[in-house]
C-alpha cells in the first residue's frame, strides 16, 4: 500500500484506520502481536515501519504480555507508545495491564473486541473489555472507521495530558468494524502534529532516566498504597470533563465531533432510550429514523466512554424518561443482565426510578439486526405504558 | 441512487472478500458512500465465504449483514445451488456470475437481470492463476452500471501493483466486456 502523509479520503478497514492513525502520531515505541481480529493493525504497523514511513523503535514481541511490558517500561522513559490487542491477547496481558495504570504510564492501545477464552469463540463481543474495565485504564468505545481514526488521535491527547497520566484503551468490534471498509478521511500528519502540540507545553511527566533516582512500582504499603490508588481515582474522575474539551478541540482542529463522553441521538425530546455502544449504534440510528417517522419519541444514548463511567452525563441523557433499554454485547454474572445495563441502573438515584431493562445480543459475531432493535424498542415502550416487562431478555 | 447491496458468495482463497471491498472503492471513486465486510469464523480455503458491500447517496450508518441483496456475485459457480445463495433476493435482483455456460433458467424468481461471463478461464487466461474476482467486478460494472469501468481500473490500483496489477486490469476490462448481459421477464 502506498502512503502518503498529506491529507487524503481512502477506503480502509476499521484495523487499517487505527494503523494509520497510530502512525500519524509519531510513537516513539510500538511492541505489539498479532491475533485475529487484530492482526491488520499489526501487519499494517510493520508496513509503514519497513517503508520508513513510521519511524519509532518496533519491537516484534513474542507474546501479547511482552507487548504490554514493553510499551510500559517505554512510556516510563518518555516516549510516545502504541500497541494493540484483542480478547485472549488482552487477558494475556492482564497482570501488565494493572502494572501500566498503576505506573500512571500513558500507554495508547487499541482493543478490537472479540469473545474471550473459556467458550473458545473467534468472534465479535466485548467481553474483553468489560473484564478488564477495574485495571484502572480509561475505555473508550468508537462506532466507526472514522472513529476509530480520530479516537486513537485524541486518546494520545488525553492519555499524556499532565493531569491525567493515565493509560488509553480505544475499543472497536471485531469483524463489523475490523474489517468494515469505509471511506476514512485522513488528516494530514502537519495537522496532527499541531493537535498534540498543546502537551509540549505542559509540564514535563516524571520519567526514568539512567542514572537519577525515581521511585516507581517499589513497595507502596500501607498509606503509600492509598495515597496513590486516591491520585489514580483522582486522575480518573479528570478524564470525564478532559474528554469533552479534547473532542471539543478536535472538531476545532479537524471538523468532527463525537459527543465527548456520551452523544445523545433525538434523545432531548424523546419518551424512551435505548443506549448503545460501538458498532451497532450505527444501525440503532437507522432504527431510530424510522420509529420517528411513524410517530415514536423514541432516542439514543450513545456510550462512548465507558471507564470512567459518565455518571453525570449519562444521567443528564436519561432523565425524565419514561422507559430505558441497555444493549450489551456481554454479560455480567451474578446480576443476571448486561455489565453496562448494571452501571446505568446504580444512575437510579440521579434519574429516578423507571423501567429499566436489559437487552443482551451480539454475542460471538450474532448480528445485531434491525429487527432486533425494533423488538427491544418495542419492549421499551411497552414497559414505559406501565406493561409487565421482563428486565433482562437475551436476543436472538 | 437509492442504497443498493451487494452480497458476495464464494470461496476462501478465491478472493470475494477482496472482491467486496474493491467494488466499495469503485463506488467510492463514484462519490458514492460505501461500506464493505466480510463475515466468517477461522480463515480457511475452500470454505464458503459469505461478503457485504452497501453503495449509497447518502452516509450508510447501519453495521448488519444483508439480508435483502439487490445484487448477488457469485463467484464459485458450484455456489449457485448452495441452500441459502438466494435468501432475501429482492424483485428486481441483478445477479453477477462466474460459469462457462449461460444460464438456461432463472435461479430465482426476483431475477432481472444477470451478467455471466467465464471469469475463470479469463483470470487462468490473464494473471495465470484461478482468482476470478476483479474480472467479475468488470462484468458487475457492465451490467449494473452502478459504477464505471474507469472506476473499477482507478481502484484496483489501491490494492495491486506492477505487472499484476496490469493483468488484473485486463481480467476485468475482459469481464466488462464479455460478460453475458442478460434480461429476464417477470
Amino acid at each position: 500500500m502506498t502512503v502518503q502523509l498529506d491529507k487524503q479520503s481512502k477506503v480502509i478497514t476499521g484495523n487499517a484506520a487505527a494503523a494509520y492513525a497510530a502512525m500519524l502520531c509519531r510513537p516513539d515505541v510500538v511492541a505489539a502481536y498479532p491475533i485475529t481480529p487484530q492482526s491488520e493493525v499489526v501487519e499494517q504497523l510493520a508496513r509503514f515501519h519497513a517503508n520508513g514511513v513510521l519511524d519509532c523503535e518496533y519491537v516484534p514481541v513474542e507474546g501479547e504480555n511482552s507487548a504490554q511490558n514493553v510499551v510500559c517500561g517505554a512510556s516510563m522513559a518518555g516516549g510516545r507508545t502504541f500497541t494493540a490487542t484483542s480478547s485472549y491477547g488482552l487477558v494475556y496481558m492482564y497482570d501488565a495491564l494493572f502494572n501500566t495504570a498503576g505506573y500512571r504510564a500513558p500507554v495508547v492501545m487499541v482493543n478490537v473486541n472479540r469473545e474471550p477464552p473459556g467458550i473458545h469463540a473467534v468472534c465479535s463481543g466485548q467481553q474483553d473489555m468489560i473484564s478488564t474495565r477495574d485495571t484502572g485504564w480509561v475505555q473508550l468505545i468508537a462506532e466507526s472507521c472514522q472513529e476509530i481514526l480520530d479516537t486513537v488521535i485524541q486518546g494520545f491527547r488525553l492519555a499524556e495530558d499532565h493531569d491525567i497520566q493515565l493509560p488509553v484503551m480505544i475499543n472497536y468490534d471485531g469483524y463489523y468494524l475490523s474489517y468494515l471498509a469505509e471511506s476514512v478521511e485522513i488528516p494530514a500528519i502537519e495537522d496532527v502534529d499541531k493537535y498534540l502540540e498543546v502537551l509540549k507545553s505542559q509540564p514535563q511527566r516524571p520519567r526514568l532516566i539512567p542514572g537519577q533516582s525515581i521511585g516507581c512500582g517499589s513497595h507502596g504499603m500501607g498509606m503509600g498504597y492509598v495515597e496513590l490508588r486516591r491520585r489514580h481515582m483522582d486522575a480518573m474522575e479528570r478524564v470525564k470533563a478532559k474528554v469533552d474539551d479534547i473532542d471539543a478541540s478536535f472538531a476545532e482542529s479537524f471538523g468532527r465531533s463525537y459527543g465527548g463522553q456520551v452523544e445523545t441521538y433525538r434523545a432531548e425530546d424523546a419518551d424512551i432510550v435505548l443506549v448503545t455502544s460501538g458498532s451497532v449504534t450505527g444501525t440503532a440510528r437507522t432504527v431510530v429514523d424510522a420509529r420517528r417517522e411513524a410517530g415514536l419519541k423514541v432516542g439514543l444514548v450513545k456510550l462512548r466512554l465507558f471507564r470512567p463511567f459518565p455518571v453525570q452525563q449519562l444521567s443528564e441523557a436519561l432523565k425524565g424518561k419514561k422507559a430505558i433499554g441497555v444493549l450489551d454485547r456481554s454479560i455480567g454474572f451474578g446480576w443476571n443482565c448486561g455489565p453496562i445495563f448494571m452501571e446505568t441502573k446504580a444512575l437510579a438515584s440521579q434519574i429516578g426510578i423507571v423501567p429499566m431493562l436489559s437487552f443482551i445480543d451480539g454475542l460471538a459475531n450474532m448480528d445485531i439486526t434491525k429487527e432486533h432493535i425494533d423488538t427491544m424498542i418495542d419492549a421499551i415502550y411497552d414497559a414505559s405504558q406501565g406493561k409487565d416487562y421482563q428486565e433482562t431478555t437475551w436476543l436472538p | 441512487m437509492t442504497m443498493k447491496e451487494i452480497r458476495f458468495h464464494g470461496r476462501g482463497g478465491q478472493g470475494a472478500v477482496t472482491a467486496a471491498k474493491m467494488v466499495a472503492s469503485a463506488g467510492a471513486e463514484e462519490g458514492m458512500y460505501v461500506a464493505s465486510f466480510p463475515m466468517y469464523g477461522f480463515e480457511r480455503r475452500g470454505m464458503p465465504v459469505v461478503a457485504f458491500t452497501r453503495l449509497d447517496d447518502k452516509p450508510i450508518h447501519e453495521k448488519t449483514q444483508i439480508y435483502t441483496p439487490d445484487c448477488l456475485m457469485i463467484i464459485d459457480p458450484s455456489l449457485l445451488n448452495l441452500k441459502g445463495v438466494f435468501d432475501g433476493f429482492k424483485a428486481g435482483g441483478v445477479l453477477i456470475l462466474n460459469s462457462s455456460r449461460p444460464l438456461e433458467k432463472a435461479p430465482s424468481e426476483n431475477l432481472e437481470k444477470s451478467g455471466v461471463v467465464d471469469a475463470t478461464g479469463i483470470a487462468l487466461d490473464e494473471i495465470g492463476r484461478d482468482i476470478p474476482n476483479t474480472c467479475l467486478i468488470g462484468a458487475m460494472a457492465a451490467t449494473t452500471g452502478w459504477f464505471s469501468l474507469d472506476a473499477v481500473k482507478n481502484c484496483l490500483s489501491e490494492y495491486l501493483g506492477g505487472e499484476v496489477l496490469e493483468k488484473n486490469i485486463r481480467s476485468a476490462t475482459r469481464g466488462y466486456q464479455e460478460a453475458e448481459v442478460q434480461t429476464w421477464g417477470s
